[in-house]
């Protein structure tokens, strides 16, 4: 049974006690409406359930979610789905900057675009952008994928670790110490996985790969010129 | 002149010292990365002194009547404020940076006392909780082990915007003390260096930080307190935004506050003592009608006895956090470790290498033989000791001020013996009423 939740009067903190659990009700799936781009809309989540938002999101969408899979028919704010832990969120906007920043697992899809930062400092999430991500994209990036379906502005990479990132079109730039790898055929099966699970239809042959070109993981002076 | 060449003209610019960091400089060919805080001779709490009672103040009997010391930290938004027994807490050290042993000592030694410790960059360990009766953690630009399990068990959050011995750097763990188990919880290759970023990765500005902090509300269903932590810089500014971002305790950490491991460049010669900070965060919390009432402030940053402790709170503070002191009150710096100091080319009371890994005490290190060496019960029970001897050294001073609590000590109790101490503390030059920059 699908319970909804009207936000136009409704208070974010009463929203994000139901979605939570936190009145000890049970109910499995969600419609949150007229969400007006309000800020951390169901953060926190902690249980296997379905949350459909209509319409617009601010900051923080998401935000540590673990288990629960999360739609947002609109576009969402800053850092939409930050530090997931695992579940499903799905943007079927854009997404503004630092989306999936520092999540440790789960998949974050945006249908849309993604803006500037996009997955930093991700540590073992999976993000499908469906269009193109802004610049500094998986700065920082120490584990989990990246798949852009679009391109990538200035700084792809940057300072990156263990991420993965697939690229279909065009890098404008990449940053410090990230590089084109080889693609396997072992690639091509995971990143088909990940457009699968993502719901993004895109042949896995037309992406290449990028990562750490590992000359960065400990200091030395004469790398002075790339920090 | 020098002590040693009494014949011989020592430079002032150029001193020995001087040399031999451009010596080392042309050696190695990279900065000096050390740990603890600033070194230099900075204006501090010892340039203060309290105006015990006299013929116009009532003291009290020190052993007979009682000087309170419990304070309640987060009772601006918090269903549940954190009350500590006594005005000095543990300071965020990571584990990582501190051996497993190291940490659950800490917990131990806070908890004995009644106070509490905190998290650092890499996450909550089990042993720091288990034995932390009250643990606050923190939230940190690199998120290491950052995940809402950990942050719901949390007595309280530290969202940390900087730390006094580094404003506006980040940090390095370097690679040597990336154990399995460090290399784990930070979602990083082992033996690589791991940096802490030094800017949060999905906020910027006291705008964002509003929402932030909103978020780890709902996150944790407006529990606990959330702290604000800044290294001391604009402190009156950056307190005032703090406040408005909705924190309900600012930490605010003076240039004197350790590190496991920056620039000795930055160390030095970034930030601004703990004696003008502090006084500059509660005027700012005056000017807000909070000091005292709704957002309590804790300092940081070379707090060693209780004066500094009783100098602090007179100052504005609700509560003191301490670090350097506390890892030398578990064993740092050991007399009786002079021979294997001497092999790392240091010796007790100068040992500072606490990126490197190798501390024979057993506390800054990650490897399992040496942090062996550090016996969590032994060493807690050393750190409870000295916190215990903290507080009773502030009452001492509160009752001679003639306070019945601790936080009852003012400024007006304080002169300072010099004109810079007068001028950042704002209270009189000693035998004047002088207080610079505020007219004769």
């Amino acid at each position: 049974m699908m319970r909804e939740i009207d936000l136009t009067e409704g208070d974010i903190r009463q929203l994000n006690r139901i979605l939570q659990r936190r009145d000890g009700n049970e109910d499995a799936n969600f419609t949150v409406t007229n969400p007006m781009g309000r800020h951390a809309l169901a953060a926190g989540l902690m249980h296997d359930i379905k949350v459909q938002i209509d319409g617009h999101v601010g900051y923080y969408c998401g935000g540590m979610n673990k288990h629960a899979s999360i739609t947002v028919d609109g576009n969402a704010g800053v850092g939409v789905a930050e530090n997931m832990m695992s579940g499903l969120v799905r943007v079927k906007g854009d997404a503004s900057q630092s989306a999936g920043a520092t999540g440790h697992g789960g998949l974050l899809v945006v249908e849309g675009n993604a803006s500037s930062r996009c997955g930093i400092s991700m540590k073992g999430i999976d993000i499908v952008v469906q269009g193109s991500v802004g610049h500094n994209s998986a700065f920082m990036a120490q584990s989990g994928h990246l798949v852009i379906c679009g391109d990538a502005d200035d700084g792809l990479g940057d300072s990156i670790y263990e991420a993965v990132i697939y690229l279909r079109g065009e890098a404008r730039g990449l940053g410090a110490d990230c590089i084109e790898k080889e693609m396997t055929d072992d690639h091509r099966a995971t990143l088909k996985g990940l457009l699968d699970r993502a719901g993004i239809v895109a042949d896995a042959q037309d992406f290449r790969r990028y990562g750490s070109a590992r000359q960065l993981y400990n200091f030395k002076i004469d790398n002075v010129g790339a920090y | 002149m020098s002590q040693d060449h009494p014949d011989l003209r020592e430079s002032y610019l150029f001193d020995r010292p001087t040399i031999r960091d451009i010596q080392r400089a042309a050696d190695k060919g990279i900065y000096h990365i050390r740990g603890g805080g600033a070194k230099r001779r900075l204006p501090h709490f010892d340039d203060l002194v309290f105006l015990g009672a006299s013929i116009s103040r009532y003291p009290l009997e020190g052993y007979r009547e009682s000087c309170g010391t419990d304070v309640t930290l987060g009772s601006r938004h918090a269903q549940k404020p954190l009350k500590i027994d006594i005005p000095i807490t543990i300071a965020g050290m990571s584990f990582g940076s501190l051996s497993a042993n190291a940490k659950e000592a800490l917990g131990r030694g806070a908890s004995e006392v009644g106070t509490s410790t905190t998290t650092g960059d890499g996450g909550m360990t089990q042993e720091e909780r288990g034995h932390s009766s009250k643990l606050v953690y923190q939230y940190l630009p690199s998120r290491y082990g950052m995940n809402p399990d950990d942050l719901r068990k949390a007595d309280a959050i530290e969202v940390v915007i900087g730390q006094g011995a580094k404003p506006g750097g980040g940090g390095m763990l370097l690679g040597q003390k990336i154990s399995d188990r460090v290399a784990e919880m930070r979602d990083l290759p082992k033996n690589i260096d791991q940096r802490s970023a030094c800017r949060h990765p999905d906020w910027t500005g006291p705008d964002d930080l509003e929402i932030k902090i909103r978020e780890l509300r709902e996150i944790t269903d407006w529990q606990v307190p959330i702290y604000v932590k800044v290294g001391a810089t604009r402190t009156y500014y950056d307190t005032m935004l703090a406040v408005k971002s909705g924190a309900d305790v600012i930490v605010v950490d003076g240039m004197q506050g350790g590190t496991g491991a920056t620039q000795d460049c930055f160390i030095e010669h970034v930030g601004i003592p703990t004696l003008p900070a502090v006084r500059l965060a509660a005027e700012a919390l005056q000017e807000l009608g909070l000091h005292r009432t709704g957002v309590q402030l804790i300092v940081s940053g070379g707090i060693r006895c209780g004066a500094d402790v009783a100098k602090a709170i007179a100052l504005g503070a609700d509560a003191v956090s301490i670090g350097t002191a506390a890892l030398i009150a578990l064993g740092d710096n050991r007399p009786d470790l002079a021979e294997e100091y001497a092999k790392l080319g240091s010796a007790p009371g100068f040992y500072d290498d606490w990126q490197a890994g190798r501390d024979p005490a057993g506390i800054t290190t990650q490897d399992p033989e040496l942090s062996k060496r550090l016996d969590p019960v032994q060493a807690g029970h050393r750190l409870a000791n000295f916190l215990r001897v903290l507080t009773l050294e502030a009452q001492t001073l509160a009752r001679a001020c003639g306070k019945s609590h601790v936080h009852n000590l003012e400024p007006e109790d304080l002169n300072a013996l010099t004109i810079e101490a007068a001028a950042m503390a704002k209270v009189p030059l000693a035998g004047t009423g002088w207080i610079p920059g505020q007219g004769f």
